[in-house]
Parts: C-alpha cells; sequence; structure tokens
C-alpha cells in the first residue's frame, strides 16, 4: 500500500534525489566525473524500474485517476495532486525508458561540464514526469515550462556552434505560447474556482469561453507539438542539441504537447475542439505533405529528422481530433512509437557525429562496408519512420489514417501521401549515409557500434519490431481511458451540435 | 503444419541473417535451402488434398495483434485452395532458387546475406497469401516490398542498383497509398477487416454510396478501385510498372522468384482473393480488363526492342501480369490464378537459364555481345528452349497436347473473347497481338542469344561454360513443371466448370457462365493464339537468322518509332519531369522560401526584433550568461503563478 500510494511521488522525485547527490559527489576529477555518470545512470535506471513497476500495477480496466494523491497546499489553490490513467501513464514509462540511454550517449560526447549536465537532465526528468503525472493545472504550468529551461541550458552550453541563436528561437517560441496558456488557466480558475483537473474534467464551459480558452491552449501546444507552421523553432534547436538532448527534445518534450490536447483541449473544450477539428486537420495535413517535401531537400541529417518528425506529429494531431477512438489511441500510439523511433534515430546519428563530427550528409556513403550493425539498426529505424507493417511506426499510422476516413475522406487520401513521401525522404537519407561505396578517406578507419552504444540501440531495435507485432501492451493500457474520453466527447460535443 | 511452412522459412533468415557470419556462409546456405524444400514439401502436402477434392479449408490462430474500439486484428493463417496453391508456386520456386543461388552467388563474400534477404521474402510472401484479414495482407504485401528492396539494393555499391531499390519501394508505396485507403474504405463500409466477415455482409452495400472527394460514388467501385491501385503497383501493371524494368538490378536468382514468379503476381493474387469484393463493380471489373490488356501490348512492345536479356524477360513477366488481370477483370478468375500458376514455373525457368547464361558470359547482360553459345553451353539452352515454348503457348487447339501456357493463355484469350462487349473484344486482340509479340521477342531473345555466330569477345566465348549441377537441377525441375503443369491442372482451372467450382471450393468466385462460354467460342478463335504465335515464330527466324540485317533496317526507317519502344514509351522521363523534379523543388521553395524566409525572417523577425536585439548581444558573451536568463525565466514563471494564485485567491 504504501507502494501504491506513493510510487508516482517517487517516479517523479527520484531523478531529483540523484541530482541532489551529484551535487554533493566532491572533486573534479576523473574519478568524481566517472562517479557523477555512474549516480545519474543509476537513478535513471531505477527511474525506470519503478516506472514499469506502476505500469505492473496499473489497473487498464478502469478509466479512473490511479495512484492519487491529494494535498492542499499553496493557499488551498494549488494542490499537491497527483494521479494517472491509460493516457497519461505510458508517457511516463517512456520518459524513464529513454532516461537511462539518454546518460550512456553522453558518456563520452559530453566532455566538460559533466556534473552539471547530468544534473540537469535528472532535473530534466523530474520535470517531464511531474508534466504526465499532475492533477493540478497550476502544477502542470510549472512542470509544463519548467522543463523549458534545462533544456534551453542543454542546447545552450552543451550544444553545436550556433546553439545560443537556436536556444532563443526555441524559448522564444515556446515560451510567447505559453504566456496565453497561463492567462488560459487563470480564466479557468475564475470559472470553476479549482485548478483540480479530476474536478475541471467534470466542469462545462460555456461555448464561447471554450473558444478563448482552446485557442489559448493551443498557442502554446501547437508550438510545443510543433505543429505547421509553428515548426520552425524545431529544426534548429535539433541540429544544434547535443545527442541526448535531442533525443529528449523529439521523444518527450514535443509528446506533452499532443498529452496537452488529450488532456484539456479535447475533455474540457469539446465545443471548441469540434469547432476548430477541420482547421486541425488542415494543419496537421499540411504538417504531414509540406514538411515531407522539405524534408527530401535536407542536406543536414538531424534537420531532415526533424523535419520527418514534424510531418509525424502531424498524424497525432490528426488523430486525437478525430475524436473517435482509432483516431485517439492511434495518436497516443504513434506518439510512444514516435518517442522510440525518433530517439533511436538521433542517438544514430550521434553513433556517427560522435565519429566525424559533422551531420553533413553528403560527408557521408557506404557506412554498410564498416558498419554493418549500424546499417542494420539504421535500417529498422527507417523503416519504422516510414511506417512499415511489422514495425511500431505502422501501428499509430494505420489507426490514425482510419480514424480520419471515417470522419473525412478528403483529409484521409491527402494524410495517406504521407507513406509515399516517408518513404522517398528516408531512403534517400539511408542511401546517401549507408549504400553507396565507401569511397571517402576519411571513413575508411571508421568502427561499428561498441558495446555501450549497442546497450542504447538494441532495446530499441526490440522494441520497434515487438510493438510492431504486438501493440496490445500498448493499445490495452490506453483503450479504457480512451473509450471513456472519447465517450464523455462524443455526448458533450453531441450536445452542442443539438443547441446549435 | 502450415505454422512449419511459414515460419521455418523466417527461422532461416533470423539464424543466417544474425549468424550468418559466425556460422560461415556455407552452413547458411544449406540451412535455408534445407528450411525451405522442407516448407515446399509441407506445402505440396497441404496442396494435394485441395487438388484432389479431399480438404477442407481452415484458420490457425497465431496471436493478437492490434485491437481498438470495434478494429479486432488478429494474425491467422488461413488456408483454402487459393492459399494451397499459392503456397506450392512459392514455395517450390523459393527453394529452387534458394538451391540455384547456391551455385549462382558462390563468389559472393556477403552471401550468408543474401539467402537471409532470400528466406525472409519467402516468410513475407507466406503471410500474404496465408492472410485473412487485409491489415495481414497488408503486412505481407509490404514485407515483400522490404524484401525487394533489399535484394534489389544488394550490391549496395552499384548507385544503379540503389536508384532502382528504391524506384521500386516508393513506386509501390504508391499502390500501396490506394491499397491502404481502399483498407480505411471497407472499414468504413462494413466495420470488419475480415475477409470472411466482409464477404458475408458485402451485399449489404449493394447500391451504397461513399462521400469521396466530395462527391457521391458507388461505394464498391471507389473502394475495388483504390484495391486495385495497389495490385497495379505490386504487379507492375500499365502507369505504375516502371519499377520492374529496373529491378533487374538485383542478382538474378531475385528476378526469378520475386519479380517473375511470386512477388509480382501479389497483385494478381489479392484481386481473387477480393472477387467477391470487384464482382459487385462492373466498372471496377472493366477497369481491371483495359488495365490488363493495355499493360500486356504494352509491355509486349516494350519487349520487342530491349537488347538486355534480363529486361527482355521483364517485360515479358509485365505482360504476362497483363493477361492474367484480364481473365481476373473478365470474371474468369480460376484462368487468371491458372495462368499465375503456370507462369511461375516456365518464367522462373526462362529468368533461371538466363542468369545461367550470364553466369557463362562473365556477368554480360547485352545480347548484342552474346550468341552462337548454344554449343557451350547445351543443357542451358535446351531448358532456355522449353521456358520459351511455354511462354509462348505451343500446342495444337482442341488437344490436350501442349506446353503449359498454351492451356493457361489460351483460356484467358478464349474467356476474353467470351466476355464481348468492347472491353472483351478490345482486350481478345490486344491479347492477341501480345501473343505474336511474345512469341517474336521471345524467339529473338533464343536466336540472339544461343544462335548465329558469336558477337563476344574472344576471350569471354572461349571461356563460356556450363553451370554446374546445383544451379542446372532447380532448371530441369522447374522444365518439368513449365512441360507439365498445364496438361495436369487444366481440369481443376479451367476444365468443366463443376470440376473448377468444386476445386476452388469458394475461396475465389467461379463464373459457370465464363468458363461454359470460353469452352463454346468459335474455331477460329481457339486457333488465333496459336496462328500469332506462329507468326512471332516466323517473323523472329525471318529478322534474326534469315535475314540479319533488316532489324536494323527497319530501326533505321522509323527511327522515332524505335526510339518510343526502346525508351519504353518515355515514361520514366515524363514522371521524372511531372513528379520527382517537382516534388524538389516545391520542397525546396517550402523550405527557403516558406520557412527560412517568411516565417523566419518576416514574421518571427517581426514580432520579435527586441529578442532579436537581445540575442545578437548575447552571441558575444560566454556561455555562462546563459544561467542569468535561464533563472530569469525560473523568476518569472513563479512570478506569474504567484500572480495567478494572488489573482485567484482574491476573486475565489
Amino acid at each position: 500500500m504504501i507502494l501504491n500510494n506513493n510510487i508516482l511521488t517517487i517516479v517523479t522525485f527520484l531523478p531529483l534525489v540523484g541530482a541532489f547527490f551529484i551535487l554533493l559527489t566532491p572533486g573534479r576529477d576523473d574519478v568524481a566525473v566517472l562517479n557523477i555518470k555512474r549516480i545519474a545512470l543509476a537513478t535513471t535506471t531505477v527511474t525506470f524500474l519503478f516506472t514499469l513497476v506502476m505500469w505492473g500495477m496499473f489497473d487498464p480496466d478502469t478509466a479512473e485517476f490511479q495512484f492519487v494523491q491529494n494535498y492542499p497546499w499553496v493557499g488551498d489553490v494549488i494542490g499537491y495532486r497527483m494521479g494517472v490513467d491509460g493516457i497519461s501513464i505510458l508517457f511516463i514509462v517512456l520518459t524513464g525508458l529513454l532516461m537511462p540511454m539518454c546518460i550512456l550517449a553522453s558518456w563520452e560526447s559530453i566532455s566538460f561540464r559533466v556534473r552539471e549536465y547530468m544534473v540537469l537532465f535528472l532535473v530534466l526528468e523530474t520535470l517531464m514526469i511531474g508534466v504526465f503525472a499532475t492533477l493540478d493545472l497550476a502544477m502542470f504550468y510549472v512542470f509544463f515550462e519548467g522543463s523549458l529551461i534545462p533544456m534551453f541550458l542543454i542546447i545552450g552550453i552543451w550544444g553545436g556552434k550556433k546553439r545560443i541563436q537556436a536556444s532563443y528561437k526555441f524559448f522564444f517560441y515556446t515560451f510567447v505560447g505559453s504566456v496565453l496558456m497561463l492567462l488560459a488557466i487563470m480564466a479557468m480558475y475564475w470559472y470553476a474556482g479549482t485548478l483540480d483537473i479530476s474536478r475541471l474534467l467534470q466542469v462545462e464551459f460555456p461555448e464561447s469561453m471554450q473558444i478563448w480558452l482552446w485557442l489559448a491552449f493551443f498557442a502554446s501546444l501547437a508550438v510545443k507539438m510543433p505543429m505547421w507552421p509553428f515548426h520552425r523553432w524545431l529544426p534548429e534547436a535539433h541540429v544544434e542539441a547535443p545527442t541526448a538532448g535531442s533525443v529528449i527534445l523529439a521523444a518527450i518534450l514535443l509528446k506533452m504537447g499532443g498529452y496537452g490536447f488529450l488532456r484539456f483541449s479535447l475533455p474540457m473544450f469539446p465545443d471548441a475542439s469540434v469547432f476548430f477539428a477541420d482547421f486541425v486537420f488542415v494543419l496537421s495535413v499540411a504538417a504531414i505533405i509540406i514538411t515531407s517535401l522539405v524534408a527530401l531537400v535536407q542536406t543536414d541529417i538531424k534537420k531532415l529528422i526533424a523535419y520527418s518528425s514534424v510531418a509525424h506529429m502531424g498524424f497525432v494531431t490528426m488523430g486525437i481530433f478525430t475524436g473517435n477512438v482509432y483516431g485517439v489511441q492511434g495518436a497516443i500510439f504513434q506518439m510512444i512509437s514516435h518517442g522510440i523511433v525518433s530517439g533511436a534515430l538521433f542517438l544514430s546519428v550521434g553513433v556517427i557525429y560522435d565519429r566525424m563530427h559533422t551531420r553533413d550528409i553528403a560527408a557521408y556513403g557506404g557506412l554498410v562496408e564498416r558498419m554493418p550493425r549500424y546499417a542494420f539498426a539504421f535500417m529498422v529505424f527507417t523503416m519504422a519512420n516510414v511506417g512499415l507493417p511489422g514495425t511500431s511506426g505502422f501501428v499509430g499510422e494505420f489507426l490514425t489514417l482510419l480514424a480520419i476516413f471515417q470522419v473525412n475522406t478528403w483529409f484521409a487520401i491527402l494524410a495517406t501521401t504521407g507513406v509515399i513521401l516517408s518513404a522517398c525522404y528516408a531512403l534517400w537519407l539511408y542511401r546517401q549515409v549507408i549504400f553507396g561505396g565507401l569511397e571517402k578517406e576519411s571513413l575508411k578507419g571508421i568502427l561499428d557500434l561498441n558495446a555501450r552504444e549497442m546497450l542504447t540501440i538494441v532495446p530499441l531495435i526490440i522494441l520497434t519490431i515487438f510493438f510492431g507485432f504486438y501493440p496490445a501492451p500498448l493499445l490495452d493500457a490506453t483503450a479504457v481511458s480512451v473509450q471513456a474520453l472519447v465517450d464523455q466527447y462524443a455526448a458533450a460535443s453531441g450536445l452542442a451540435g443539438a443547441v446549435q | 503444419m502450415i505454422q512449419a511452412i511459414v515460419f521455418l522459412p523466417l527461422i532461416g533468415a533470423l539464424v543466417a541473417g544474425f549468424f550468418g557470419r559466425v556460422i560461415g556462409h556455407k552452413p547458411a546456405e544449406i540451412l535455408t535451402t534445407a528450411l525451405l524444400m522442407i516448407s515446399a514439401l509441407l506445402s505440396w502436402a497441404v496442396f494435394i488434398p485441395f487438388f484432389l477434392g479431399n480438404a477442407e479449408a481452415y484458420q490457425v490462430e497465431v496471436m493478437r495483434w492490434i485491437n481498438s474500439g470495434d478494429l479486432d486484428l488478429r494474425w491467422v493463417l488461413r488456408v483454402d485452395t487459393l492459399t494451397a496453391i499459392m503456397l506450392v508456386v512459392v514455395n517450390t520456386v523459393s527453394s529452387l532458387v534458394h538451391l540455384y543461388s547456391i551455385g549462382y552467388m558462390h563468389e559472393d563474400p556477403h552471401r550468408a546475406r543474401f539467402f537471409a534477404y532470400l528466406s525472409l521474402f519467402t516468410f513475407a510472401m507466406l503471410m500474404l497469401v496465408t492472410a485473412d484479414n487485409f491489415l495481414q495482407m497488408f503486412f505481407g504485401w509490404e514485407g515483400v516490398g522490404l524484401a525487394s528492396y533489399l535484394l534489389i539494393g544488394f550490391w549496395y555499391k552499384k548507385p544503379s542498383a540503389n536508384a532502382a531499390a528504391m524506384k521500386a519501394f516508393v513506386v509501390n508505396r504508391v499502390g500501396d497509398f490506394g491499397f491502404a485507403l481502399g483498407i480505411f474504405g471497407t472499414f468504413f463500409l462494413f466495420g470488419t477487416l475480415g475477409f470472411d466477415e466482409t464477404f458475408a455482409v458485402l451485399s449489404g452495400a449493394e447500391g451504397m454510396t461513399i462521400p469521396f472527394l466530395g462527391a457521391e460514388f458507388d461505394a464498391m467501385t471507389v473502394i475495388c478501385l483504390l484495391l486495385f491501385m495497389g495490385a497495379m503497383g505490386k504487379s507492375a501493371q500499365f502507369l505504375l510498372h516502371t519499377w520492374l524494368p529496373d529491378a533487374m538490378e538485383g542478382p538474378t536468382p531475385v528476378s526469378a522468384l520475386i519479380h517473375a514468379a511470386t512477388m509480382v503476381t501479389a497483385g494478381v493474387f489479392m484481386v481473387a482473393r477480393l472477387s467477391p469484393m470487384f464482382e459487385m463493380s462492373e466498372t471496377a471489373t472493366l477497369v481491371v480488363i483495359y488495365i490488363g490488356a493495355i499493360t500486356a501490348f504494352f509491355a509486349a512492345t516494350v519487349g520487342l526492342v530491349q537488347n538486355d536479356i534480363k529486361r527482355v524477360i521483364a517485360y515479358s513477366t509485365c505482360s504476362q501480369l497483363g493477361y492474367m488481370f484480364v481473365a481476373l477483370g473478365v470474371g474468369a478468375y480460376s484462368a487468371g490464378i491458372f495462368h499465375l500458376f503456370t507462369h511461375a514455373f516456365f518464367k522462373a525457368l526462362l529468368f533461371l537459364g538466363a542468369g545461367s547464361v550470364i553466369h557463362a558470359m562473365h556477368h554480360e547482360q547485352d545480347m548484342r555481345n552474346m550468341g552462337g553459345i548454344a554449343k557451350k553451353v547445351p543443357l542451358t539452352y535446351w531448358m532456355m528452349i522449353i521456358g520459351t515454348l511455354a511462354l509462348t503457348g505451343v500446342g495444337i487447339p482442341g488437344t490436350m497436347f501442349g506446353f503449359a501456357g498454351f492451356f493457361s493463355k489460351d483460356a484467358i484469350i478464349e474467356a476474353a473473347y467470351a466476355f464481348g462487349g468492347p472491353a472483351g473484344t478490345l482486350s481478345f486482340w490486344l491479347l492477341v497481338v501480345a501473343a505474336l509479340f511474345t512469341s517474336f521477342y521471345s524467339w529473338r531473345l533464343i536466336h540472339l542469344t544461343f544462335h548465329g555466330k558469336t558477337r563476344a569477345d574472344h576471350h569471354t566465348f572461349d571461356h563460356a561454360h556450363e553451370s554446374p549441377n546445383v544451379m542446372l537441377i532447380p532448371l530441369y525441375v522447374l522444365a518439368v513443371g513449365a512441360v507439365l503443369s498445364g496438361v495436369i491442372f487444366y481440369d481443376v482451372f479451367f476444365g468443366h466448370a463443376e470440376h473448377v467450382e468444386h476445386f476452388f471450393h469458394g475461396s475465389i468466385v467461379v463464373d459457370a457462365a465464363i468458363i461454359d462460354a470460353a469452352h463454346y467460342v468459335p474455331t477460329w478463335v481457339k486457333w488465333s493464339a496459336t496462328v500469332a504465335m506462329l507468326a512471332g515464330f516466323v517473323g523472329a527466324w525471318y529478322f534474326y537468322i534469315r535475314s540479319p540485317e533488316t532489324p536494323k533496317q527497319l530501326a533505321a526507317e522509323h527511327p522515332h518509332l524505335y526510339k518510343f519502344l526502346l525508351n519504353k514509351w518515355y515514361f520514366d522521363e515524363l514522371y521524372h519531369h511531372i513528379f520527382v523534379r517537382p516534388a524538389r523543388w516545391l520542397g525546396n521553395a517550402l523550405w527557403k522560401g516558406f520557412d527560412d524566409w517568411f516565417i523566419d525572417q518576416t514574421v518571427v523577425e517581426g514580432l520579435g526584433r527586441r529578442v532579436k536585439q537581445v540575442t545578437a548581444q548575447v552571441v558575444k558573451l560566454q556561455s555562462g550568461y546563459l544561467y542569468h536568463y535561464a533563472f530569469a525565466m525560473l523568476i518569472g514563471v513563479a512570478a506569474l503563478i504567484t500572480w495567478a494564485i494572488a489573482a485567484g485567491g482574491l476573486l475565489g
């Protein structure tokens, strides 16, 4: 019972405890640095195990919030409220999974200020898990915006040559949107008298108010996703971020946007969601087609993958606003799968960047000759990115497309062109980097994956294929909560239709 | 048993792929080949009871797949007559190709990987043919596409092979775009994706319309045409055919297995499997007929002038697939499957024979540099002759004397005539003309390669040698199929309508009327294909033996027509200009123009000029200053929250 009541607090704040110990570790010599890395790895690994335990204890047959903690905190307004349901739990597990890999990926590539780096990563983990675990709107806002800060610093300090511009662009975009969200949160509090998310879910906001609230949340969430045309910060941030920063950015931070739509926009502002659905579809389809075309002409590996992320997030927003069970479950699945696959792709890019110190596609070619293991891993992730059946990338794409076809065939046709375009850019990248003759002098001595890299990449290969053939664990976890969400959405928006 | 048939190749693929370098090339080759042989024998064991008419269809569930809402998809292996036929085709050809590859690839440093891919392909193809629902079929569909991509690009150092591999995948994806939409439409209409469940409620879709692209269309027509788009991609039909000739960049055993006998027939299999749906839309079946007939004709014309031995056979494949689609379109599904069945044997035979020639000629593929090698490779030569006799459909109409292609091809031509109407008449004539061309280019290939004086260089010609037994034995086995598969199986595929119905047992639609009508077409129709075949044979003899100067003169007198055919009707150039280049141009315009210029420099810079100024200053500073900014952000967040609480507290 003790575990049951406190598990969310444990997984959320355990990384912070690790960060505390790292700060206490004395010395600046190599031994101290190694100890710091070890503490970080141990902390994130244990946190991951706890997230798995939590998933094991999670009851998928109820849509209620579980592992709930609710204590009044700041002036009876903000509460320490925690809880998860089928919509949030997988994101916490995903965060737990990817953090140890990020630490491992940074093992050798981060050469200075290791202590600060590790502390920031652990703080970031707490903030990210907090986003998905909290049931208090103000706390959500703090976690949501707070996670900007460590990422801002990670890009700004350990990033590439243009890191400063990139980190400010990242900050500028995401912060402008969030100010509007804060105003909306205040308005919701004035209207409903509570910041408790589980109670807010029962509140019916007037339709005109919903419109404004929806737009304010949209301003923040759409930038975070990012939806086209608010995506411009992402390629820059990815290009300049260190490998682990890119992994977290693509795998977790983007998902906060999708999670926000699912947690707030759809259930709390159903009338507005119906009203804006076509608008979201237009932007989603634009993301799928336009950013895919842009990905087609990129010369920088990370930029190409970043643009493809935007396209993949298009399937997510499209799926969410179909408001049917296939679309919403597909969107969640697509987010988890994209977390695994894009994380893996950025790790893979990190592998060759560490060796060659360039992200220029033209600098590579014929890697399969000397790096057969790497070529295999990259093939699996490329195929998942393309959405090949039998990889996790397929399931989410399929379900969201199936869902949009039920709603509107125009959008379905346009969005389905994404399966052609993704094949074009992803296979083109693979061909340029992996295939061909190994002719460049600089590549002749390149080494295949080492044991540490295998440790990060192999589990992701296994998960990519496993969830492609057997997605049931993820779909089962989300099924009941999504069904409840969809039913409530249908009831609420159906009512609105009757009024009109 | 069906589990063993499907999963043994997968086991072989995994072992050879992951442990090939550990266990060595030879064990990897032997293991994958042996597993495939077992799979093939078991396939025949499954098929023969169906052939004898004493087997029942059944399904075996493996595990759950995708569950969401009303969607309940499982991995299920389905065995019925149609599947059993495909099992035999796929595993027989695949096991022979495995065996052949031991000889053909014996010098390749990556042959364990090659065998892993071959077995992986076989697994995906088996998943396709045993599918019990649309999505598992789609899984196999894309899985064979992946294997095809990997095998076409097997020689990854060749830029042309990489380009061809990518082209194959992308063009197939265009077809899959339609297939996927067809699946969504099916679910939209029927709320299920299981074959049996869908077929059970088909009648409810009679006269239903579907909102599509802003208008209402007949639902079944829209869905069938979308699904057919997938079939067109996979089976390289007119408009989506461009990848198949390029796919010849892959090793020749791959061409035989994937790009002749099995994968490219997946489209035919799909339409046959979904025959109850296609039967509900007259428009869709007419489209199938026209596309099939045009492909049969178009590919045959291009085949007339190609110089690469493999490309000639590739266009021939394309053309023969067109025949099969005509059969499906006119409702003679069993005739289409019959041709699929016989074609697998003789086309694999021709490809492997061509591989044997290429092997003998030290990787020379251009027929202009061959000639007169019949004596050098006598066994290969005779096998190629058998393949050609089967492909061109040699036989005596009205009797049971003939090679395999004679029975199946004539069945299609007769069915097309019997179907009548503009579609039937047009396709009948196109197919007859295509039969003439087929005969011409097939004998042209034989003459250019084996007869006359050699045009090969001295060295190559002197060293030309017959292939080892490991490569010849598969040829013998396939030759037996090319001779006998027609006469033995004619009765169950296209004999008395009752026999056909009994054999297929509901696994495809069997329309007794069209079969009966095909049997009673006028005598001149029955002879038409044979006459066309003979005309082609005589033409080839005249052009390439009697008067070898004629082809050059003809080409010189009609340079435009010759160029037009040689360049494959300019489809590659056309697509390059209307798809590839605009896509890249758009990509660049959207990136540089919209993203960089409009959003970044105009909107964001306009809005955030102050931020930009701050940025410019900070760039010069040390990164240590970042902490100040981060701290400021933190303070800002805290302040806003405090204010929020205070404001909330006051009002609340």
